[in-house]
């Protein structure tokens, strides 16, 4: 009985504040939960893509093809999975749905998701933080402000430092 | 020199900030080692064998006085009284404590450095050429490029979690001194017929388990796509790139497994979408990186001055030994650029006293615009030395044991820092480079052999470079045992190639013995002036290795 095997967030964060979090996060393959809301993976909810009470997640090596976004772009959320905080790939997948396929809706970080990585998570697209369940609220909030400048573009700052720097006439020291 | 402004302070402020926090989560239990291990890695900081050890960053190789001095408190204060330079362009201080290092980073940012990405699986401090600037051979300075990368890369919130570490070198000049085709990424700035600066970008060098030459993944890249160019190199090495083992997870095994064609089809199909985006390069915003690299205001140096100059080489032998081998050629008639050599046998290859550091910081001041640049080969140089002064200096280097006329030789060893400090290493590697530099000390012999790269390495993760060592040592380890396998042929230059294996490996009483050997048959095949590796390339390793184990 695959509701059995629900997960459910205790920390969410989005847009920057704690959320009740109404989706449950099911990792099983082969056979759809009842419960709604709730995530599945990528090829349950292409089975079942007219159900708007399910939303996909992307496992962190998913080649995201012009087609695959197509799809994603109904979807009423996009996770996407970092089976190890040390797994980079999740950043790339974010920036592209953000950035080249223009998603618009949530796109939520599931996983091993930790404090020291949401600042990273945020500057690529992640507008939900769900965090592993050892990580306290109070560290995530104070991480998620680690810095007030960054050089490159991205998706929250869409002006390379070089560029702003020019624009404001900055003078060095 | 680059100097930081508000942005750029603001930045590694916010860092030591963060490492603070970090730091006190960490030792108050809420952040586990293994969760601490990469952020305390992308601080420069690890832990190794008998103390944590703490790299710091030198962009491109250039310090500052106050910079200096400010390394020599550090090491006095946190530290032992002094600290190592390593083969990329970094310093290491051996025995700082785990919660000092906070502090240490807190007093390194009030004088504009950081140990930001000196390790971990990130993207690494960009390298370049020590005389950047003032090489007669150089066509565009690469250090503004170099500043642009770093400021790219710095906290490039995509590339924190790389499969593996990434380490990007530059080169502006004819002859690559920056060793541009055993890096993940090598760049090579040159000009069009039009005058157009373009960059010619190599992929899939390095140096380790599975040493490989880079491949050339684009030749003419214009300059205002640099950025977006690396950022979709590195994209595709981040989807694609192993993480299942961290022995084949380097870009070099990616570029060699989807072979080079393929790999650039797909930075390309990449590169598609970012060209033309935000962080496209302007004229203006490369001006300004520039104007941080300007020429010193150099006085004119008459030519009775250089004249005198030219005479006392001729009649002084020890002064002509000293400008032979650590004086370089200058583009600015009247300049030298002076080596500093951190070679001497009683201390480890590139280590430095804080006393030594504070002398290094007056003489900058004296005489060079108070700018010092660190080598790969572990050395330092003063870049802008009237000729009329490099007698006053060699005396003061003398006086600091820093005046070691062998660079460039068979003294000037490349030496990781091996198994007295490293937890990584297989063998320890000072005491072998040290029994070499005793055992061929003399300098009539030591010039007879002439220009030898002699490089050594406590592991296979070789940090020492020994496969692009004319010579080079690796430590390796049978049955808990220490031993060296010697090899012979590499070169890190434009003729870049990987040495071979002479054959099974030695104890270490024995190295010194083997190195005379094979210098012994160099000497009786040599033709005349050709150098040790021209001769190694010519008569091939048979009668090297008949000799070695006969
Ligand atoms: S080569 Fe090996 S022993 Fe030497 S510093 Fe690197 S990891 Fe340590």
């Amino acid at each position: 009985m695959p509701d059995a095997q629900l997960q459910h967030t205790q920390t969410l964060i989005k847009m920057g504040q704690p959320e009740q979090d109404e989706w449950a996060l099911s990792r099983i393959d082969d056979a759809l939960p009842t419960r709604r809301p709730v995530i599945v993976p990528l090829s349950l909810w292409q089975a079942n893509a007219d159900d708007q009470a399910l939303a996909p997640w992307l496992s962190s090596d998913t080649e995201l093809s012009d087609e695959l976004a197509g799809q994603l772009a109904s979807a009423p959320l996009v996770a996407i999975d970092f089976p190890a905080f040390t797994d980079g790939r999740g950043y790339t997948l974010a920036r592209l749905l953000r950035e080249r396929y223009r998603f618009e809706g949530e796109i939520r970080a599931i996983g091993d998701v930790l404090v020291d990585q949401l600042f990273y998570m945020t500057r690529c697209g992640f507008d939900a933080l769900a965090l592993r369940d050892d990580q306290h609220l109070e560290d995530a909030l104070r991480a998620l402000g680690a810095f007030s400048v960054s050089y490159q573009p991205a998706v929250d700052v869409r002006e390379a430092l070089f560029e702003r720097r020019l624009r404001e006439g900055n003078g060095h020291a | 020199m680059y100097r930081y402004d508000t942005y750029d302070q603001t930045l590694v402020d916010e860092r030591v900030v963060q490492f603070r926090d970090q730091m006190e989560r960490h030792l108050s239990g809420r952040l586990g080692e293994e969760e601490f291990r990469p952020l305390r890695l992308q601080n420069g900081l690890y832990i190794q064998k008998h103390a944590p050890m703490l790299r710091i960053a030198i962009p491109y190789g250039m310090l500052s006085g106050p910079q200096l001095r400010r390394l020599g408190e550090i090491t006095r204060r946190y530290d032992r009284g002094y600290a190592h330079f390593t083969t990329r362009q970094n310093l290491q201080l051996n025995w700082p404590k785990l919660e000092d290092v906070p502090q240490i980073l807190g007093d390194l940012a009030e004088v504009q450095m950081h140990a930001i990405q000196t390790s971990g699986n990130c993207i690494r401090n960009t390298t370049s050429d020590q005389f950047a600037g003032i090489a007669a051979d150089e066509v565009e300075d690469p250090r503004p490029w170099c500043e642009l990368i770093r400021q790219w890369s710095t906290l490039h919130p995509e590339f924190a979690f790389l499969p593996r570490k990434f380490k990007i070198a530059v080169s502006g000049a004819s002859a690559d001194r920056a060793a541009i085709q055993v890096h993940d990424i090598g760049l090579r700035l040159w000009h069009d017929d039009q005058g157009e600066l373009r960059v010619k970008v190599l992929a899939g060098g390095g140096l380790g388990r599975t040493p490989m030459i880079a491949e050339t993944v684009r030749e003419d890249l214009p300059w205002r796509h640099l950025l977006t160019y690396l950022e979709a190199c590195v994209r595709v090495y981040n989807q694609f790139g192993r993480r299942d083992n961290k022995f084949k997870a380097r870009i070099k095994i990616l570029v060699k497994a989807l072979g080079i064609e393929e790999f650039r089809r797909r930075v390309d199909a990449e590169w598609v979408h970012l060209k033309d985006g935000p962080q496209t390069l302007t004229q203006a915003a490369v001006d300004a990186a520039r104007t941080h690299f300007v020429e010193p205001e150099r006085r004119t140096v008459s030519d009775d001055a250089i004249a005198a100059f030219e005479k006392l080489r001729a009649d002084n032998r020890a002064f002509s030994r000293f400008v032979t081998n650590n004086v370089t050629e200058h583009k600015v008639p009247g300049y030298k650029a002076v080596t500093l050599s951190l070679k001497r046998r009683e201390h480890a290859p590139g280590d430095v006293t804080a006393d030594q550091l504070d002398a290094i910081a007056n003489l900058a001041e004296r005489y060079s615009f108070g700018e010092v640049r660190v080598t790969h080969e572990q050395n330092l140089v003063l870049s802008d030395v009237p000729v009329d002064e490099v007698e006053a200096l060699w005396g003061e280097l003398e006086a600091l044991g820093m005046a070691n006329p062998t660079v460039g030789t068979l003294n000037d060893i490349i030496c990781c820092p091996g198994g007295d400090y490293c937890g990584l290493a297989n063998a320890v590697s000072i005491p072998i480079a040290q029994a070499i530099q005793e055992r061929f000390e003399d300098l009539d012999f030591l010039y007879d052999i002439g220009p030898l790269d002699l490089n050594i390495s406590g592991c296979m993760n070789a940090c020492g470079h020994h496969h692009v060592g004319h010579i080079g040592i690796l430590g390796v380890d049978k049955k808990g045992e220490e031993y060296y396998q010697v090899s012979l042929g590499g070169s890190s230059t434009d003729d870049t190639s990987l040495g071979k294996i002479l054959g099974p490996s030695f104890f270490r009483e024995d190295v010194p013995e083997v190195i005379d050997k094979v210098l012994q048959v160099y000497v009786a095949q040599r033709h005349e002036d050709e150098r040790f590796l021209d001769t190694y390339r010519r008569i091939g390793h048979k009668p090297f290795k008949e000799r070695v184990y006969a």
